[in-house]
């Protein structure tokens, strides 16, 4: 078999069909099914992308949220502590002046109360210095009148003893 | 055995060339087409976001092929590819399922009527030659003249007659690798079946062999469409790649 009869023995006709409708297949299949299915899938690459870098944004505001929750939560519960702590020392203090002041009026009432005291104590120690006084000066006047003689020295104090026994 | 390809065949003759069709390549190939063609349209035809059934199916061998484009070049050169590599890995794929459940044959002839359209040479080599010419086609289109024909003097002009015959070998290996595996499982499944008809003991013991053998057979045929959709890629991506 030489080499012409070979090549012509060979079934073009086949391997023109074939080839023709190995083409013909391409262009249907590439027309009808695999254009719209790549438009379907880039989409759908594109979408997943997109839900991806939603959930990440997503997720990084919700945590900026929380830490901010958390800062506020922190700095509430400072500021309560604070308030409360204000107000302990203010009681406190407070209480003190309470106590202070107390303390003070007492000492004060019971100074007066002593003054008072001590002015009326000398009142009547001046009282009673004038009476005796008073009573001396007449007792003298009394004695010097009376001083003539004896017996009446005596009934003078007699009438002395008596008096002061009246009275 | 010598008639398990002889096909019904209609030539017509061209300014005194012979066009050989036979019928039996002809019928195959067009109901491997149509088949490739109606999954592939009807999966396509209700696109959802969310997919489902048929849709699911086609997007998963979408994304092996471009699994297998991926693997061999980068996908801003190999995406426009992706069409040729569905279509060989389906088409090829089914092409050799289709002579796996029966082959069907005249009586008195052996004229094969219905088998796997891979088995023949000329078709193989027909899908050979198809992808090496598109290489050279896109090698020159995407890199230009002069790194086209650069391509054969590097790393060295000695290599020249190395590289010419590589791209003969290419397209005869792509081609007959193909042909010689489909055909050596068609093959043996005849021998097989024939024995299944040598007598009453031959009918019951066939089946041993038969459904293993079949079994490979599924696995031969996928594998050997994987193999011919990626060394496709393959020579492509020499050609269309830079080195």
């Amino acid at each position: 078999m030489d080499t012409m009869e070979f090549i012509a023995d060979i079934q073009w006709g086949n391997a023109l069909y074939q080839l023709l409708i190995f083409s013909l297949l391409l262009w249907v299949v590439s027309r009808w099914a695999l254009k719209p299915l790549l438009g379907v899938m880039k989409k759908r690459e594109q979408q997943v992308n997109d839900n991806l870098d939603n959930a990440e944004k997503n997720r990084v505001e919700a945590e900026e949220y929380l830490e901010q929750q958390r800062e506020e939560l922190k700095q509430a519960r400072e500021e309560t502590q604070a308030m409360i702590d204000n107000a302990t020392k203010m009681s406190e203090q407070q209480g003190k002046e309470i106590i202070d002041n107390a303390k003070e009026e007492a000492e004060r009432l019971k100074e007066s109360a002593v003054a008072d005291i001590n002015r009326e104590k000398e009142q009547a120690l001046e009282s009673v210095r004038d009476q005796v006084a008073s009573l001396s000066v007449a007792i003298a006047t009394k004695v010097i009148e009376k001083e003539l003689d004896e017996n009446e020295q005596e009934k003078l104090i007699d009438s002395y003893l008596k008096e002061v026994g009246n009275e | 055995m010598n008639n398990v390809h002889e096909d019904l065949t209609l030539t017509w003759t061209i300014g005194g060339f012979d066009l050989h069709f036979s019928f039996s390549v002809i019928f195959m190939t067009t109901i491997a087409a149509l088949i490739v063609a109606i999954f592939s349209i009807v999966g396509a035809r209700k696109l959802a976001m969310r997919p489902t059934g048929l849709q699911n199916f086609i997007e998963w061998v979408m994304d092996f092929s471009r699994y297998i484009i991926t693997s061999n070049m980068a996908w801003e050169k190999g995406g426009k590819f992706i069409v040729l590599a569905y279509t060989l890995l389906f088409y090829i794929f089914v092409a050799n399922m289709l002579g796996i459940p029966f082959e069907l044959a005249t009586e008195t002839d052996h004229y094969v009527l219905w088998n796997s359209p891979t088995s023949d040479p000329v078709l193989t080599l027909t899908m050979a030659a198809f992808v090496i010419i598109l290489t050279h086609i896109y090698g020159f289109r995407m890199r230009g003249a002069k790194e086209y024909f650069a391509d054969y003097f590097r790393p060295s002009p000695i290599l020249l007659p190395f590289k010419l015959i590589e791209e003969v070998s290419n397209f005869l290996t792509l081609g007959l690798r193909l042909f010689g595996n489909i055909f050596a499982k068609e093959l043996v499944t005849v021998m097989i079946v024939t024995l299944a008809f040598a007598g009453t003991v031959g009918f019951v013991l066939a089946w041993i062999p038969l459904a293993p053998w079949l079994a490979f057979s599924i696995f031969l045929g996928a594998l050997q469409a994987f193999i011919f959709a990626m060394l496709s890629m393959v020579y492509m991506a020499h050609k269309v790649e830079s080195h």
